[in-house]
């Protein structure tokens, strides 16, 4: 066993990541059932907890944009068109005929160019519609003080809520699924836990 | 505020009843009040030279207590209480039990003797009762407050001024003695109304206690605090007049102009002495979360707050079908009745009835503006007749979701001129309803009577009559779950309300399905890529 072991995920980074996706989860679940989709807790505890996450989850990012900018990590998210072929042909070929992973991770480039790509989807996309449906849903109440109860209505913004919700859904469940790719089924969530990445494992 | 001051009085009072019985006077229920009374009013009646009495009719009780409160009757002269009827404030129609029909009863009009038990004055036994004497008012219906006045039920407004035996038409055969209450004792023993007072007419409405309004029935006299918040003893022990203030003897809070969205909110400080609004005392923002703050400006309180009506155990009348009335047992005598609950579900006298207990409103949106139908409209008679629809819609910004008790009714209409029609039921005549059974005779009575246009021919038609929920406000623990509304079942609380986008319940189906495919899509995706992994992995350790 001659592998090198990189520390790659900080522990404010694992720290950032596993709340998030529990927070995530929350909202999912309890989203949904907002939603009409299923009665688990009951209407009302389902929108609380919605709340709360959400509420969380915004100070959460608060920190997290904060750690982003003063340690340089929000470079990881720049994209790069190079080497997306390649990583496209991994996925859909290489990874089948246990062809090496065209990229390995380093610390100052811990995601594959395609995960950037996705990231930056997710965070310019996804979680703005996410984010600005929510809060409108959130502050029902106060738009006619807002002035914006001419320009809006409850359904629309529920509907792009919805949107939203089953955009990151469906990006979760691909995500998760992709933790199962690295050199064995949970070398990855074994790495975002531990923060330790075995590097190099394709030539160990 | 209204707490304190309620808890101050509850203390004085039994601080004085304790007093009481250490002297060893004995402390009965109207010496109790008594206590009350006196321990707030600055006058002790019982010592006044004009009500040294003794009294012998309503009248001459009247003309005592005008001796002293000299505008007090001209007041009450002014209120509906006397006149039975207004102007709608939106459409200007005269409205009132003077000119609409409802679809328990229908009108007093011709039958007066029966319904003016419930008048606030002495006498009106026809249409020819002067309604300019103020003599004729009665004080005692309201501010006796012994608890033992009581007007009779056939004597236009009189109580009995001697015992008399009287055999009910639905009650058990045979005669009942009535006792004629002491109405000098009462005269000397008069002050604010308390529940009581107006639950004697008001918790009867329709001609029965709780027939009518199902938030209004005789539990609420003395109610447990499950059953209504405001006015259990454990609760806010308020009486109707605190929340239904008077101004000038003119009562607060109208059926005809009810206020659907206050918009004064507090009264005080700047007190319009109007309480009749859960806002009045409650204000605009009344719960702990923002988030169900939101909901008072599409939502009635008393959407929430009232999950059932008839929650005191007296049920409530929920059909009633005159087309029915008039049959006969084998006798050849009137038939009634009962049910296994000892209610009338039929009576020749009325038709088939149902009832309800602890009923789920029914929900509309309303503005407060109600449409009654009076006697003379016309109307289609292809459809169901609602007999006062009330107005609003989501786009309203004066309407909120308000619940209702409707009312199912089938009644006589004239089917030529296409108008509702009275009918003379109560009277020791040749033509009464009550008395004969025959509608040809009893409708042609009272449409003679009223002077109204009358074709001579008759139908039956199905009303319906919306009375929106107010009493019986439950504690806030038992207010109705969010997801009652918030549901896509069928049976949604608000399942009729279909002009709102309602979380929990609707969703664009387009968006839904493109997103239940992507999710589905992306689990399947993981699926067959993980098996095409597994699979190609297992080839390549076989070759290896």
């Amino acid at each position: 066993m001659s592998s090198e072991r990189i520390y790659i995920y900080k522990r404010y980074e694992r720290f950032w990541h596993w709340s998030q996706a529990l927070l995530i989860i929350t909202m999912m679940i309890t989203g949904f059932e907002v939603h009409g989709t299923y009665t688990l807790l009951g209407f009302k505890k389902a929108v609380q907890l919605h709340t709360l996450a959400a509420w969380t989850l915004i100070t959460l990012w608060a920190f997290t944009i904060f750690w982003q900018f003063t340690t340089g990590e929000w470079r990881q998210y720049l994209p790069s068109l190079k080497n997306v072929m390649a990583m496209v042909h991994y996925y859909t070929i290489g990874i089948f005929t246990n062809a090496p992973h065209p990229f390995h991770k380093t610390v100052v480039q811990k995601h594959n160019p395609l995960q950037r790509l996705a990231y930056l989807a997710l965070l310019a996309f996804i979680s703005p519609l996410i984010w600005g449906s929510g809060l409108l849903y959130l502050f029902y109440g106060n738009w006619a003080n807002l002035g914006v109860d001419r320009y809006l209505s409850l359904e629309a913004v529920a509907v792009a809520h919805t949107a939203g919700a089953f955009m990151i859904t469906a990006f979760f469940f691909i995500h998760v699924y992709l933790t199962t790719t690295g050199h064995t089924v949970f070398a990855h969530i074994k790495a975002m836990i531990t923060g330790w990445e075995d590097a190099d494992e394709h030539h160990a | 505020m209204i707490k304190h001051l309620v808890r101050l009085v509850i203390t004085g009072l039994m601080a004085s009843s304790l007093l009481a019985q250490a002297a060893d006077i004995p402390v009965t229920a109207s010496a109790a009040v008594n206590v009350k009374t006196s321990s707030k009013s600055t006058t002790d009646h019982s010592k006044l030279e004009a009500l040294k009495g003794p009294f012998k009719t309503g009248p001459e009780v009247t003309k005592a207590c005008l001796s002293c409160h000299n505008t007090a009757g001209h007041q009450v002269m002014k209120s509906i209480h006397w006149t039975w009827e207004t102007k709608n404030p939106t459409t200007g129609k005269l409205v009132g039990k003077k000119w609409t029909a409802n679809n328990f009863c229908g009108s007093p009009i011709s039958n007066e003797a029966r319904c003016t038990s419930c008048h606030a004055g002495y006498g009106w036994a026809d249409k020819n009762f002067d309604f300019t004497n103020q003599d004729n008012v009665d004080c005692l219906a309201c501010h006796d407050n012994t608890g033992t006045y009581k007007k009779f039920g056939t004597d236009a407004g009189h109580p009995l001024y001697a015992d008399r035996e009287f055999e009910p038409m639905e009650g058990p055969p045979g005669k009942k003695m009535f006792k004629a209450p002491d109405l000098t004792q009462i005269a000397q023993h008069v002050g604010k109304p308390g529940r009581a007072n107006c639950g004697a007419c008001h918790f009867s409405g329709g001609g029965g206690d709780a027939v009518k309004h199902g938030d209004l029935d005789s539990s609420l006299k003395n109610p447990p605090r499950e059953l209504d918040v405001h006015m259990a003893k454990d609760g806010a022990n308020l009486v109707c007049a605190d929340c239904h203030t008077f101004n000038a003897h003119q009562p607060s809070g109208s059926r005809y102009a009810a206020t659907a969205k206050d918009k004064h909110g507090f009264d005080l400080p700047k007190d319009d002495h109007n309480r009749a609004t859960c806002e009045s005392c409650h204000g605009f923002v009344p719960h702990k979360e923002a988030k169900i703050n939101n909901h008072t400006n599409k939502v009635a309180c008393q959407t929430c707050h009232i999950p059932e009506f008839a929650r005191g155990g007296i049920a409530t009348k929920m059909l009633w079908d005159w087309s029915t009335a008039g049959k006969m047992d084998a006798a050849g005598k009137p038939l009634f009745i009962k049910d296994d609950h000892g209610h009338l579900k039929y009576s020749a006298a009325k038709g088939d009835f149902e009832y309800g207990e602890n009923v789920r409103p029914e929900y509309k949106w309303y503005n407060g503006i109600v449409h009654p139908v009076s006697i003379t409209d016309k109307f289609d008679d292809s459809k169901v007749l609602e007999l006062n629809r009330v107005e609003g819609s989501a786009a309203d910004p004066n309407s909120r979701i308000w619940p209702f008790k409707v009312m199912r009714g089938k009644q006589a209409y004239d089917t030529e001129n296409k108008t509702l029609v009275v009918n003379h039921v109560f009277g020791d005549d040749d033509t009464a309803l009550w008395k004969h059974y025959d509608y040809a005779k009893s409708i042609k009575a009272g449409m003679d009577y009223a002077g109204f246009p009358y074709s001579g021919k008759f139908g039956f038609i199905e009303t319906r009559m919306n009375w929106f929920i107010t009493h019986m406000v439950a504690p806030k623990e038992k207010a109705v779950p969010c997801q009652e509304c918030h549901t896509r079942a069928a049976d949604g609380r608000l399942a009729e309300i279909t002009d709102i986008y309602l979380p929990g319940r609707d969703r664009n189906t387009l968006v839904d399905t493109l997103g239940w495919l992507a999710i589905a899509g992306a689990i399947a995706a993981g699926l067959i890529h993980g098996t095409a992994r597994f699979i190609s992995r297992r080839r390549q350790g076989s070759k290896s």
